[in-house]
């Protein structure tokens, strides 16, 4: 890092950290109503206790196993399904456009018919997770085997290589940053969705907790859970980061 | 050609649910079939919720699309410009972008309570952050001789920004604008459905509650053909005013 760089990253920090004293002062003055503005004293304080409450790493556990098992059933499904599409334009043409009008419908429109079809229970949010982290990877998956250079695909065809083994050795590896791009989408869905559905269900878990809190104006619970939602969000981001560097690191730093 | 094959999968679709359901293959006792769907279409229209709810959930979405966008790209443009500004604030805004918006359903709730404001509020917060990154990074993409050109010329901040900055920056705000279009349908139908008794999202978690299946199919098929009209009639706006600038900033 050089010298700026490292001045500009402590200057953001210390900017940070007045905003931080800016909203301890404007609690502390009564500026707005402690009902719903408690001070960063009081919300990190109860995110302290928190971390010390089994409750607490119950619900968050439930909410990052549901979010897990969404993802990693849409992540599986989306690249699949999404090969099965790439590989064939004569299925594209036919399947193409529903998918363009199921791509844009709010997923969380879908809990209610999840409900009365699968109930309201485990299953069912696990479900809905799982579909609507599902249009992401698998359109950035088709998008990616719709990029490959058709040579390659001439390449394949005098190598005698079977569709299968042109999709693991050609297809697949051109089609991964799309593939990761539909990914990190799908994170940020499941984790959404993963919080709506608690909210709705009133099962267990983080979404559960903040709606509680906010409903029995414990404001100080509710931002302690914003808070920790919004660390799933940073954290889960930056590990699928950490692994898309990793898995992408042998195209080197080929622009594009 | 393209339409034609595009609707063979949906029309063998509803025929086979609708065959399915007239031969008592599936019991219609939570899914029912696709006539019976129509009348409840039909229903709803005539006694006007579905208009009603439908300008409750574009109203907010707008007014909240709106807010956030005209935030955001306001930070975009200062973000953009002044780098010091952008490194400063990065801590801070990398912090909060990622909470998901919908965490903030229970807070806006807990402050505006029930009605349009708190659900202007969330999809405020979506809105602004693609209108950040979009416009910072669009007007970091300024070819510098433009904003030398507005220096050498004198030109005041404020007609720098009209003139130069926004102009140049705004193939890629557009592409921006059309992906916060779609975020701010879905919050608002989000906020409705957890929280507010207003719009769409509501009549859709009341027509399951009381049991009307068919009533909240016709919802959901109808906020999933709004989504798709908005995204349609964006994407024709920007090839149409953008041409070749748009496909470009879109692939930026």
């Amino acid at each position: 890092m050089t010298r700026t760089a490292t001045l500009q990253a402590l200057g953001s920090v210390a900017v940070a950290l007045a905003l931080i004293a800016l909203w301890q002062l404007a609690a502390n003055a009564g500026l707005i109503s402690p009902v719903f503005f408690p001070g960063p004293d009081r919300s990190f304080g109860t995110l302290w206790e928190q971390l010390h409450e089994a409750d607490f790493w119950l619900a968050c556990g439930e909410t990052l196993r549901r979010m897990a098992l969404g993802f990693l059933s849409a992540a599986i499904a989306g690249v699949v399904l999404g090969s099965v599409l790439g590989l064939s334009e004569r299925l594209r043409s036919y399947v193409e456009p529903t998918l363009e009008f199921v791509r844009p419908l709010p997923a969380s429109a879908v809990i209610p018919l999840f409900v009365l079809l699968i109930g309201l229970n485990e299953r069912m949010i696990v479900a809905v997770i799982a579909f609507a982290s599902l249009w992401p990877v698998l359109l950035g998956t088709v998008h990616g085997f719709k990029t490959v250079e058709p040579r390659l695909g001439e390449v394949a065809r005098m190598l005698h290589l079977s569709p299968l083994a042109f999709v693991l050795k050609m297809a697949l590896p051109n089609a991964m940053p799309d593939i990761f791009a539909g990914l990190r989408l799908a994170l940020t869905v499941s984790l959404i969705l993963a919080v709506v559905t608690e909210m709705l269900s009133g099962m267990e878990g983080l979404g559960h907790n903040i709606i509680m809190a906010a409903r029995s104006f414990r404001s100080a619970d509710l931002y302690a859970g914003i808070i920790v939602l919004g660390a799933i969000g940073f954290a889960t981001n930056l590990a699928l980061e950490r692994i898309e560097r990793h898995v992408l690191r042998w195209r080197g730093t080929e622009p594009g | 050609m393209r339409a034609l094959k595009g609707l063979v999968l949906p029309v063998v679709l509803v025929a086979l649910w609708e065959l399915a359901a007239r031969s008592g293959f599936i019991v219609a006792e939570s899914l029912s079939y696709p006539g019976a769907i129509a009348r409840a279409a039909l229903g709803a229209l005539a006694d006007g919720t579905l208009i009603q709810a439908t300008k409750e959930t574009f109203g907010a979405a707008l007014a909240g699309m709106a807010l956030g966008a005209a935030l955001g790209i306001a930070c975009g443009v200062a973000f953009g410009l002044w780098r010091l500004l952008a490194a400063l604030m990065r801590l801070s805004t990398e912090a909060l972008r990622p909470i998901p918006s919908v965490a903030l359903i229970p807070l806006a709730l807990l402050i505006y309570g029930f009605g349009y404001r708190m659900e202007i509020a969330v999809v405020a917060f979506a809105c602004f952050w693609p209108l950040l990154i979009i416009t910072e990074s669009a007007v970091r993409g300024i070819e510098p001789r433009l904003i030398e050109v507005s220096r050498a010329l004198g030109l005041s901040l404020a007609a720098r920004i009209f003139k130069i900055v926004l102009p140049a920056a705004l193939p890629r705000v557009f592409v921006g604008l059309r992906l916060a279009a779609a975020v701010a349908l879905v919050v608002a139908v989000t906020v409705e459905i957890t929280a507010n008794p207003i719009g769409l999202g509501y009549a859709l978690i009341v027509a399951q509650e009381s049991m009307k299946p068919n009533r909240m199919l016709v919802f959901l098929l109808w906020i999933g053909l709004l989504g798709w009209l908005v995204n349609v009639v964006l994407l024709r706006a920007q090839q149409r005013w953008f041409g070749r600038m748009g496909s470009w900033a879109e692939r930026r």
